[in-house]
């Protein structure tokens, strides 16, 4: 009988963070922040059809930072997720809480349980029924399950603290608009090296403009004059 | 509720319906699959009627009445058989109107969960062909008594132009050049509409045309609800065109109505007729 080597918990742990969060900054960044109309995503992306921002449900959104594959397997779960529950009960249970628990259930078990775990970082966001946008909410879900519920903006992916620190600085206090929101994520995310045009970005936006179905997409053009401007 | 995952074997697509089935694993709970029903509906249930479309030169005109009735009875007057699908396309249903409702549900999520987890609507042909499916699955229920047969109407973007969709109780699907009408009193609504139909009507006057259509309808049929100015109730129109589906609202339906009625009155004093 041979015995297998013994491993500290802690080192398998650390070994399998280090391994995720590896993967996690290979990739482009994305950065959500709230304005006074919704809220808005805001990613690097230089395809035109492989997404990292989507549509989940009415007034959810989805965005992923990583391995494409495994962070669009959960999207997809969540748009099952959301739309067996819309089905079950009614329209107005679906809500962004639930379907970051269910993530980070997810996540987690993954984690702890799977030789590889998943090498993403997602944000699922809501906007309230309100109009003044107090009930908007921003869930940021780490490879391991971890939960964590922003206020006013967030940056997923790797190299979060420079981006982070040039999105304080660049953004406007709020009530901000898009238009400022966006040209301080677009500055933040391209560094002082670099400028990045709408070729390369994806943006998104859930609009509070009253519409069922508040998820929209800012096409190039929108993007272009937003950065011209 | 869970995070639902499937392996690469048993993962339903953008298919709602599949999921549906899978996520309920066991029981065959689908809705549109009733199968221990007794072999005839024992009582008396509630059936919507009358639905008309009719292509203008810019979309496709959707009308219903609203009345319900469940055997002799009048059970709703103000029920609803026209229904938004998605942006581009709206369904008029028929029949028993329980799984009537059920099933526009179950179709309207059908197409939002496919755009959602494809990224890409269905085309127009496609999602006839998935109402076909529906009332397909619907056939053993049908077969006891529990009839739906829709209309499907659409803006196809591609083709640049209105299309309606007609099926029978099996899910046969036939695409209808001009109009098409379904519901008890389809036949006399289908041929004001046939007497009526000119090519390239405009929008006011196809409207005009499904009003009168369903007019005549509730004259001959007693499963049809005539529009009713007492309780403000007329019957539900909408149009799609390239900027999507709207619904007219009650006060240009009003308008019309009373027009199409008055039409009806000076017709019958000049004629001096009785009927």
């Amino acid at each position: 009988m041979t015995m297998p080597f013994y491993a500290p918990p802690e080192q398998v742990m650390k070994d399998k963070a280090d391994y995720a969060r590896k993967g996690i900054a290979r990739g482009r960044s994305l950065v959500a922040f709230r304005y006074g109309g919704g809220i808005a995503i805001v990613a690097e992306n230089t395809s035109s059809t492989l997404r990292k921002v989507s549509e989940i449900y009415d007034r959810i959104a989805f965005a992923g930072v990583g391995r494409y594959n495994e962070f669009d397997q959960l999207r997809i779960a969540g748009v099952r997720h959301a739309d067996l529950k819309g089905f079950a009960f009614s329209r107005e249970d679906v809500d962004a809480r639930s379907l970051a628990n269910a993530y980070a259930q997810s996540l987690g078990q993954v984690f702890t349980h799977e030789v590889k775990p998943m090498e993403v970082e997602i944000l699922v966001a809501e906007i309230g029924l309100d109009d003044d946008g107090r009930a908007d909410q921003l869930f940021h879900i780490l490879y391991d399950g971890t939960v964590v519920d922003e206020d006013d903006w967030v940056v997923l992916g790797g190299e979060t603290e420079e981006i982070s620190e040039r999105f304080e600085d660049a953004l406007p206090a709020a009530p901000r608009s898009l238009a400022d929101g966006v040209r301080a994520a677009v500055a933040a995310l391209a560094g002082p090296d670099r400028t990045l045009g709408a070729e390369s970005l994806e943006a998104a936006v859930l609009d509070r403009n009253g519409d069922r179905r508040a998820f929209r997409r800012l096409t190039d053009e929108e993007l272009a004059s937003i950065l011209e401007a | 509720m869970s995070l639902p995952r499937f392996g690469t074997h048993n993962d339903p697509g953008p298919d709602f319906a599949a999921l549906l089935r899978l996520s309920r694993a066991g029981s065959d709970t689908n809705p549109l699959a009733a199968t221990d029903h007794p072999q005839v509906a024992p009582v008396e249930i509630p059936h919507g009627t009358t639905c008309v479309a009719v292509r203008y030169d810019s979309g496709v005109v959707l009308a219903g009445d609203r009345r319900a009735t469940a055997g002799h009875l009048i059970s709703n007057h103000r029920i609803e058989k026209v229904f938004p699908a998605d942006r581009h396309s709206g369904v008029a249903i028929a029949g028993a109107a329980g799984p009537s409702a059920e099933m526009v549900r179950l179709f309207q999520l059908q197409l939002e969960h496919y755009e959602k987890v494809e990224g890409t609507p269905i085309s127009l042909e496609g999602k006839a062909n998935q109402l076909g499916q529906m009332v397909r699955a619907n056939l053993p229920a049908a077969m006891q008594g529990l009839v739906v047969v829709p209309i499907f109407a659409g803006y196809d973007l591609g083709a640049s132009k209105g299309r309606i969709f007609e099926y029978d109780v099996t899910g046969g699907r036939y695409e209808e050049r001009d109009h098409a009408a379904t519901g008890s009193g389809s036949l006399h609504a289908d041929t004001v509409v046939k007497l009526g139909f000119r090519p390239s009507m405009t929008r006011a006057s196809a409207t005009d045309l499904v009003l009168d259509a369903l007019f005549v309808a509730s004259d001959a049929d007693s499963a049809t609800g005539g529009p009713d100015p007492v309780r403000d109730v007329f019957p539900v129109v909408a149009v799609i065109d390239a900027d999507g589906y709207q619904r007219l609202d009650d006060a240009e339906l009003r308008r019309r109505t009373e027009r199409l009625l008055r039409r009806h009155r000076s017709r019958r004093e000049t004629q001096g007729g009785t009927s």
